[in-house]
């Protein structure tokens, strides 16, 4: 993991414009680990990743996104 | 006043939540508030008056859906018919099983009618189709009472496979449910159900009308209390005129269907054309070719759903959401997640007689700047 983005508390759409606005921080094939716990927060970060061709790596946890840059 | 497109007015595109009253409605609903008022049960001449026009409207809901009139009754909503589609139904193969197969993009109010019981879920594609191999598998498992489809879905517009999927309840045995809400006065529902639910203010109608079919020899259990004339049906009277008025319509409606779905289609592919080329990272939503003639949706990345609609609301367009900050639940729209596409930044855009090209003109040129708005101001 590369960079934490702790979202948590912040609704819809305010984790993925965290996301889209931080990854550029870390190199191509690294890791954004999201702390999000907005109940839209699982489906529209993997939306957002088929959309934006990123990788959703998974969710080791409850409220936590792993997310992989691949652009 | 019936609806029309005024050019410096607001422009209504929320035709899948109601459609402004068609004309027709409108001229049957004032002389049925005239001649339809007293009690159909009673046998003085108001009275043989109100049942005669209840007779005449079922007749002719009846012609329009292509059933038996006596297979026809009304609910005070397209909610009420459809819940007591599902609790009746249910009741009714009590002795088969206790189980409600549905798809995972039923309307709500099916889902809490499920709730009440055991449930099999089963999903959808990312274009939002029943998964028709899953359907089959569950609606032939054991314990099937009852399964519930709907016919085209009310927040992305895709078709779904009624046919196919009443053919696989009809080798398992088990009656299908169909919520026809969007379907009906717009495009034939296939046939093969047993039961079938539609909402009069889906269609032109007023709105306080549901309508439910039950096909002959489908044991079907009100889910209330009997009344003293052993009608099927909701308990109590019903509102006549809202009744006569909903079946002129839905005759009006459909006489003019095929020629409306064709210029509404082209206005939706339009949306759907002109949303993916002008606004960046947007995701259309729904099947492109199977799906109603009157219904787009689309999804804006990080775009919060409710300042949209205020957005729109303001440029004088209204307009429907699916995003979680638009729900009074606050969770997102169980129909997007099911399909797994993006659910905030959601618009649903529903056409009807009313809308013009010029409405639809006028929604696309002022949608891309709103969005580039306030996406400016979430400092993107």
């Amino acid at each position: 993991m590369d960079l934490l983005l702790d979202c948590r508390g912040l609704k819809c759409p305010l984790p993925i414009i965290r996301l889209a606005q931080r990854i550029g921080e870390v190199p191509v094939g690294g890791v954004v680990r999201v702390l999000a716990d907005d109940p839209a927060a699982a489906n529209d970060i993997a939306a957002w990743c088929r959309m934006k061709h990123q990788e959703l790596v998974g969710s080791p946890g409850p409220d936590t996104f792993d997310v992989r840059r691949l652009s | 006043m019936e609806y029309t497109g005024d050019p410096a007015g607001p422009v209504y595109l929320d035709a899948a939540t109601a459609v402004p009253l068609h004309p027709v409605a409108r001229e049957a609903l004032l002389a049925a508030l005239d001649d339809g008022w007293a009690d159909p049960a009673r046998l003085y001449s108001a009275g043989r008056r109100a049942q005669q026009l209840s007779d005449a409207a079922r007749a002719a809901l009846a012609e329009a859906l292509g059933v038996r009139v006596d297979e026809v009754s009304f609910w005070p909503s397209g909610t009420a018919a459809a819940q007591a589609a599902v609790l009746g139904g249910l009741a009714g193969r009590a002795r088969q099983g206790d189980t409600l197969v549905h798809s995972a993009i039923e309307h709500s109010a099916v889902l809490h009618a499920a709730a009440r019981g055991k449930a099999v879920e089963v999903g959808v594609d990312r274009l939002g189709r029943l998964d028709l191999d899953a359907w089959d598998q569950a609606v032939s498992a054991p314990g099937v009472a009852l399964a519930s489809l709907i016919s085209a879905s009310h927040e992305v517009g895709t078709r779904q496979p009624v046919a196919a999927a009443a053919s696989y309840c009809d080798e398992a045995g088990v009656p299908l449910f169909v919520d026809a809400a969007q379907s009906v006065g717009r495009v034939d529902v296939p046939p093969g159900w047993s039961l079938l639910s539609a909402s009069s203010h889906k269609w032109g109608g007023p709105p306080g009308v549901g309508v439910l079919v039950v096909r002959k020899g489908v044991r079907w259990i009100s889910p209330y209390p009997q009344d003293d004339l052993y009608r099927p049906g909701t308990p109590g009277g019903i509102d006549l005129p809202a009744v006569v008025a909903a079946a002129a319509s839905l005759r009006a409606v459909r006489q003019e269907a095929q020629a409306e779905g064709v210029r509404l289609s082209a206005l939706v592919e339009r949306i759907r054309t002109r949303v993916a080329a002008t606004v960046p990272d947007v995701e259309v939503v729904g099947d492109p070719d199977q799906r109603l003639p009157h219904l787009v949706t689309f999804s804006c990345l990080y775009v919060d759903g409710e300042a949209l609609l205020h957005a729109l609301d303001r440029a004088g367009f209204a307009v429907s959401s699916g995003s979680s900050c638009t729900a009074s639940t606050l969770r997102p729209s169980h129909v997007l997640e099911a399909m797994g596409v993006l659910s905030h930044g959601n618009v649903r855009v529903s056409l009807h007689r009313g809308t013009t090209e010029a409405d639809v003109e006028r929604f696309l040129a002022v949608l891309p700047g709103l969005v580039e708005g306030i996406r400016r101001e979430a400092g993107l």
